[in-house]
């Protein structure tokens, strides 16, 4: 694979809080490649949130560096907020805005930081809207949505932005079972389509299908990675084992 | 000393003067809320920058302000006002004289807005912090996402707060009397003046501060009630 394939380099990445009394990343190393459907998973507190949330700088590293098309976004000098827009993020509790319609979720980002006219950036939000069925929602307020529709919407509020890789944190995790399908549909369907994705789950049948990498976090480290094959196949680390006997 | 119907009737004869405190009061007061929101706004902006001297300087402000009787505050500020600006005297509909009411306003609203910055901050932090995330994830900036979407949220938990302060400054304006402003109570104290009678212009004083303050915070709790009804739409 060539460098040019390269989407994001994350060297020796570290995040402590409390000094360094909480070392939820412990220098991490890890390239995410154009086209990448990277699957995270790994025991609760292993720092998969706080190693995703450093990718687009919601969380800032203690150390390390993060380089997305050559440039190291945790310079001080860099434009964060234009870094931000070719990031998409999808969160566990979805975080629509609740004071704004759906079609108004959509489209704020685009209007106001991408300067899109209304009437383009509200097409192409309806367009989107109706590949994930929710053309007719479009005037509703979030509440009146269920969570697996929530988060449909808060997917394509993030493709709204034209982002170059999504990140999901947890996104069927506060879903009642029966909607967590609708959900990953949607992002099978994205990952067809050849969206760069890593996403943080512990939906082990969808990083099976899905990914072409799995990596598995312990302790704020990337203890193994590899492809699905090997990575439920033959998992090398103790810790790897015990934590699949315990999910699976 | 002996309440009576004789003396309430000679007190009657000044409705006129109570009518005019009246108006004053509430024009006061309105003013008071308006100028002490934007105050207050501006100190919960800096109280919640990442500039640390525009924190401390919000801090001390408030704490000052609180820490010191209302009345001096407005004593302090009709002496430096009237000291530093020559107030041509001019009365605004022939009986608001401009150069105490602007005082009182100002030292009024420098008073609530202190109160009200922490009333705004709370109503800031209590969004939650998902939804700052989900903004700055999309590119917004600091500043785009307050004004897009926090603020628009936290207003709705604001705005109950300062229709409260409306009543509570309905109240406390009495205290601009020292300065002589015309509000009610300025006014029972010049009835009183007038007739020797010390009791029931108090009590119409009192009856007039009911007659504003009960009615209102009667329609804010009902627009309360239904604004929390329609978040749970
Ligand atoms: N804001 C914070 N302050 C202190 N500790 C934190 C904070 N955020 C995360 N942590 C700690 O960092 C570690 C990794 O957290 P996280 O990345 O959320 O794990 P995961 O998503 O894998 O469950 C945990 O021990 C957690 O308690
Ligand atoms: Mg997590």
């Amino acid at each position: 694979m060539t460098s040019d394939n390269i989407m994001i380099q994350v060297k020796d990445l570290k995040k402590y809080y409390n000094g360094e009394k909480i070392k939820a990343l412990d220098g991490v190393n890890i390239n995410v490649n154009r086209g990448d459907v990277m699957v995270v998973i790994g025991p609760s507190g292993s720092g998969k949130s706080t190693f995703l949330r450093s990718l687009n700088l919601l969380e800032i590293p203690t150390s390390g560096q993060i380089i997305v098309d050559g440039v190291d976004i945790t310079g001080s000098e860099i434009d964060l907020d234009k870094f931000r827009q070719k990031m998409g993020m999808v969160f566990q509790h979805f975080n629509l805005f609740p004071h704004k319609t759906i079609l108004e979720n959509l489209t704020i980002a685009p209007i106001i930081v991408k300067k899109e006219n209304e009437e383009k950036a509200n097409k192409k939000a309806m367009e989107l809207l109706d590949r994930v069925g929710l053309a007719d929602r479009a005037k509703a307020y979030p509440v009146q949505l269920s969570g697996g529709q929530k988060q449909r919407v808060a997917i394509v509020r993030a493709l709204c932005m034209d982002p170059e890789i999504m990140l999901f944190d947890e996104p069927t995790s506060a879903l009642d079972p029966e909607m967590v399908g609708e959900v990953l549909d949607v992002m099978k369907e994205l990952a067809r389509d050849g969206m760069t994705m890593v996403t943080v789950t512990h939906e082990m049948g969808f990083a099976r299908e899905v990914g072409n990498r799995v990596v598995f976090m312990d302790g704020g480290n990337i203890v193994e990675q590899g492809t699905p094959e090997e990575i439920f196949g033959s998992p090398k680390s103790p810790r790897l084992q015990d934590f699949l006997r315990k999910v699976l | 000393m002996q309440i009576s119907l004789d003396n309430f009737s000679r007190v009657m004869k000044y409705v006129p003067l109570f009518g005019r405190g009246l108006v004053v009061t509430v024009l006061l007061s309105l003013v008071t809320v308006l100028l002490g929101f934007v105050l207050a706004f501006i100190l919960a902006m800096m109280s919640l920058s990442s500039v640390k001297i525009l924190r401390a300087i919000s801090t001390v402000y408030v704490q000052i302000v609180r820490c010191t009787p209302m009345m001096v505050q407005v004593l302090i500020m009709y002496y430096l006002l009237t000291g530093l600006i020559p107030f041509p005297r001019v009365f605004l509909f022939g009986y608001i004289e401009v150069g105490r009411f602007i005082p009182a306003a100002i030292s009024l609203a420098l008073n609530s807005g202190g109160y009200m910055s922490d009333v705004i901050r709370g109503g800031i932090e209590g969004i939650d912090q998902g939804q700052t995330e989900a903004a700055r994830s999309l590119g917004m900036t600091k500043g785009q996402t307050m004004r897009y979407i926090i603020i628009p949220q936290a207003i709705k938990n604001i705005l109950p707060s300062f229709a409260n302060e409306f009543v509570t400054i309905i109240k406390e304006s009495s205290v601009c009397s020292v300065i002589g402003v015309a509000e009610i109570t300025k006014q029972a104290q010049n009835v009183q003046s007038a007739t020797f009678i010390s009791l029931e212009p108090l009590f119409v004083a009192t009856f007039l501060y009911f007659c504003l303050c009960f009615p209102t915070s009667r329609i804010i709790a009902y627009f309360e009630r239904r604004m929390r009804a329609s978040d749970q739409r």
